[in-house]
C-alpha cells in the first residue's frame, strides 16, 4: 500500500518536474538508439567495407560542403558520426550496465549478509570496504586493469578487453551498494516481520532475499542510478586514457580520445559531438538519480 | 592526548604495512620478475642463478621483510622498462603533482566555501538555484572533458595560455618548481582549474549541508532570539562551527585530487606522478606501479594523520572527551 502511494506520488511529482521529464526523454532516446544501433545506423564502424575513405572529414549537414547523407558529418576514416556514436553509446551502455549488475549483485549480497549476520563477517566486509573507499574508483580500476595486463597471456588479451574493463569498473563500484544494503538491513533486522520470519525457522537466505530485500529496494535504486552514471563516466575516462578499449571498437570515451587529434584543426565535430552525447547521457542519468533521491527521501522535499 | 596520537600513529603504520604487502604481492605474483629482467637468449641456468642471487627462492615472509626493509632505506628497485631506479623516477615527478594538487585544492576551497555558505544562507535565491544547477551539470561532466574544453577555449581559440607541459621551472634544492615564474603559473592555471572544478562542487555541497544543519541548531536560534547581529551570527557563530567538516574535506579530497590528477596530467601532458603511473600500466612496469601505490598511500596516511590532529587542536570538545 505504502509502496503504491509512493509510486503514485512519484509519478505525480514526475509529471510536474520538467527537468526530470527532459532528462528521461534524453536518456530514453540514447538508450533506444544504442539498442537498435545495428538496424538504424548507416554504416557499421567495425566493418571496414561499409565505409569509404572518400567520404572522410565531411562536416555536419548544416555546414558548407556537407553530404546530407551524413547528418553529423564523418571522421577521417569516412565513418558516419551518427553510426559511430550509436555503436559507441551501445558499447558504453553494455559495459556500464553489466558492470553495474555485477557490482549490485556483489555489493547487495555482501551488504545483506553483513547486516544479517553482523559480528566478525560484518567487520571483515566493512574493513575491506573502508580500504577501498580510501582508494578512488579510477585508481582501483586502473590497478585491476594493470594487474590483468600482467597476468593474462597476451594472446587472449585483446579479446578480453571488454570483460577486464567491466570487471575493473564493477570491482570499484560495489562498495556503495554494500554499505547502503548493510545500513538498511540493520534497520530492518529490528522490525517484527523479520524477527517473526527468523523465529518461524526460515532459512537465512530466504529471510534476506524474500523478506528484507524488497523493503530496502528504494535506497538501492537511487544508488543504482547514480552508479550507472559513474560506471559510464569511468569507462569513458579509462578509454580516454587509452587504458580501456582499443581504437577498433570505439566506445564514447575512445571516440573522444580520437577526436582530441582534431582539437587544433577545423574538424570540430569529430571531437565535440561524441563529447556532447556523453555529457548529455550522464547529466540526464544524474538528474533522474537526484529526482529519485528526492522521492525516496521526503525530508529533502 | 599523547595516547590518542600514539594510537593513530600505530594505525598509520599498519595501513602502510598493508599497502606495502599489496605492492609486494604485485611485484612477486604479477608476471615473473626474472623473465622481465632477462632477455630470450638468457639460458635457464643463468636465470636460476639470478633467481637465487636475488633471493626469490627464499621463504615468502623473509622476502616481504627484506622488501619492506629496502623500502625504508629508500631502495625501491629498478623499473622494468627504463632500467632506472624507481626512487629517482618517482622523486623527480613528485613536485609537479604536488604543486598541481595543492593549487587545485586552494582553488576549490577559495570558491567552494563562500559558495556553500551563500547557498545555505539564501536557499531560495535565484543565484542559489543557478549555482546548484550548475554544480549538478558540473559533476556530470567528466574531468577530461572539462580539460579539453578549457584547452579549446583558452588555449586554441583565445590563445592566452599554454595547453601542455609545465612551462618555465626553477630548481630549488632538488625541487623543480613552476610556482616562481610567470610562465610556470600560466602553464599551471588550466590543469589546476580542471582538477579543482570537481573538488569544488564537493566542497560546496558539504559546506552547504553543514551550514544549513548548524543554522537549525538551538544555539543559533538562541543567539537569534537574543538579537545578535545577523553578520556576527552567520560568520562568527555559524561558520566557525562548520570549519571542522571543512578540514575533513581536505583530508577526504586528497584521494580524489590524486586520482583525478592522473586524468588531468594525461590531458595536459603534465609531467607528474600520474602520467608516470599511466605509462607504467600501459607497459606493465610493475615496480613503478607498486611504488606509486606506496607513495600515494604514504601521502594519504600523512594527510589524514595531520587532519585528525588538527581536529583535536580546533575542537575543544574532543580534547575533554579524550582526557576523561
Amino acid at each position: 500500500m505504502i509502496a503504491f502511494v509512493k509510486k503514485y506520488e512519484g509519478l505525480w511529482l514526475f509529471v510536474h518536474s520538467s527537468a526530470a521529464i527532459i532528462a528521461a526523454l534524453v536518456a530514453a532516446l540514447i538508450f533506444l538508439g544504442a539498442v537498435f544501433a545495428p538496424w538504424i545506423a548507416l554504416v557499421n564502424p567495425y566493418d571496414l567495407s561499409s565505409f569509404s575513405l572518400f567520404d572522410g572529414l565531411l562536416p555536419p549537414m548544416w555546414e558548407d560542403g556537407a553530404n546530407p547523407k551524413f547528418i553529423l558529418g564523418t571522421d577521417d576514416q569516412g565513418r558516419d558520426m551518427v553510426s559511430s556514436i550509436l555503436y559507441g553509446a551501445r558499447l558504453s551502455l553494455v559495459i556500464g550496465l553489466s558492470a553495474l549488475t555485477i557490482a549490485a549483485v556483489l555489493g547487495v549480497g555482501l551488504g545483506l549478509a553483513a547486516g544479517y549476520y553482523g559480528g566478525r563477517f560484518d567487520a571483515i566486509v566493512m574493513r575491506i570496504a573502508d580500504v577501498q573507499l580510501a582508494l578512488p574508483a579510477i585508481l582501483t580500476a586502473l590497478l585491476i586493469d594493470g594487474i590483468a595486463r600482467g597476468i593474462l597471456p597476451s594472446a587472449i588479451q585483446q579479446d578480453l578487453r571488454v570483460a577486464v574493463l567491466t570487471l575493473a569498473i564493477a570491482l570499484s563500484l560495489w562498495v556503495n551498494f554494500a554499505r547502503t544494503a548493510r545500513a538498511s538491513t540493520f534497520v530492518q533486522m529490528n522490525k517484527e516481520y523479520v524477527q517473526a520470519a527468523i523465529m518461524m525457522g526460515q532459512r537465512p537466505i530466504r529471510v534476506m532475499f524474500i523478506h528484507i530485500l524488497p523493503n530496502i529496494l528504494g535506497p538501492l535504486l537511487v544508488i543504482m542510478t547514480v552508479d550507472l552514471a559513474s560506471a559510464i563516466l569511468l569507462e569513458a575516462t579509462l578509454s580516454f586514457l587509452g587504458i580501456g578499449l582499443p581504437a577498433d571498437s570505439p566506445s564514447l570515451g575512445t571516440l573522444i580520445r580520437i577526436g582530441m587529434q582534431f582539437l587544433l584543426s577545423g574538424e570540430w565535430w569529430i571531437l565535440w559531438i561524441p563529447t556532447l552525447f556523453l555529457v548529455a547521457l550522464v547529466v540526464s542519468i544524474n538528474i533522474l538519480g537526484d529526482f529519485l533521491r528526492d522521492i525516496f527521501n521526503p525530508r529533502l522535499r | 592526548m599523547v595516547y590518542f596520537i600514539l594510537k593513530r600513529m600505530v594505525q598509520s603504520v599498519f595501513v602502510m604495512l598493508a599497502v606495502a604487502f599489496l605492492a609486494f604481492s604485485l611485484f612477486r605474483f604479477v608476471g615473473d620478475p626474472i623473465t622481465q629482467m632477462t632477455g630470450v637468449e638468457t639460458s635457464v641456468e643463468d636465470q636460476e642463478r639470478l633467481r637465487e642471487e636475488l633471493g626469490l627462492n627464499d621463504p615468502f615472509v623473509y622476502q616481504f621483510m627484506r622488501f619492506t626493509g629496502d623500502m625504508l632505506k629508500g631502495d625501491f628497485g629498478f623499473s622494468y622498462r627504463t632500467r632506472q631506479p624507481v626512487a629517482e623516477m618517482i622523486a623527480s615527478r613528485i613536485p609537479a603533482t604536488l604543486e598541481l594538487g595543492v593549487v587545485a585544492l586552494i582553488i576549490s576551497l577559495l570558491v567552494g566555501v563562500p559558495a556553500g555558505v551563500y547557498t545555505a544562507l539564501k536557499p531560495r535565491g535565484v543565484l542559489t538555484q543557478t549555482i546548484l544547477m550548475t554544480t549538478l551539470v558540473g559533476v556530470s561532466i567528466p574531468t577530461f572533458v572539462i580539460g579539453i574544453m578549457l584547452i579549446f577555449i583558452f588555449g586554441v581559440q583565445l590563445g592566452w595560455l599554454p595547453t601542455f607541459g609545465r612551462g618555465g621551472t626553477v630548481q630549488i634544492g632538488g625541487w623543480e618548481s613552476s610556482l616562481f615564474t610567470i610562465d610556470g603559473w600560466r602553464a599551471l592555471l588550466l590543469p589546476a582549474i580542471t582538477l579543482g572544478v570537481y573538488q569544488l562542487t564537493l566542497t560546496m555541497r558539504l559546506v552547504r549541508a553543514e551550514m544549513m544543519e548548524v543554522m537549525r541548531s538551538d544555539y543559533i536560534r538562541f543567539a537569534m532570539a537574543r538579537g545578535v547581529p545577523t553578520a556576527s551570527l552567520h560568520y562568527r557563530h555559524a561558520l566557525a562551527n562548520t570549519m571542522v567538516p571543512v578540514i575533513t574535506i581536505i583530508g577526504l579530497q586528497f584521494g580524489g585530487v590524486i586520482a583525478f590528477s592522473i586524468v588531468t596530467e594525461s590531458v595536459f601532458q603534465w609531467p607528474g606522478m600520474g602520467l608516470l603511473f599511466l605509462e607504467s600500466i600501459r607497459f606493465v612496469d610493475i615496480p613503478v606501479m607498486g611504488v606509486y601505490l606506496v607513495v600515494i598511500a604514504f601521502f594519504f596516511v600523512l594527510v589524514n594523520l595531520v587532519v585528525d590532529l588538527l581536529y583535536v587542536a580546533i575542537d575543544p570538545r574532543l580534547r575533554i572527551r579524550d582526557v576523561s
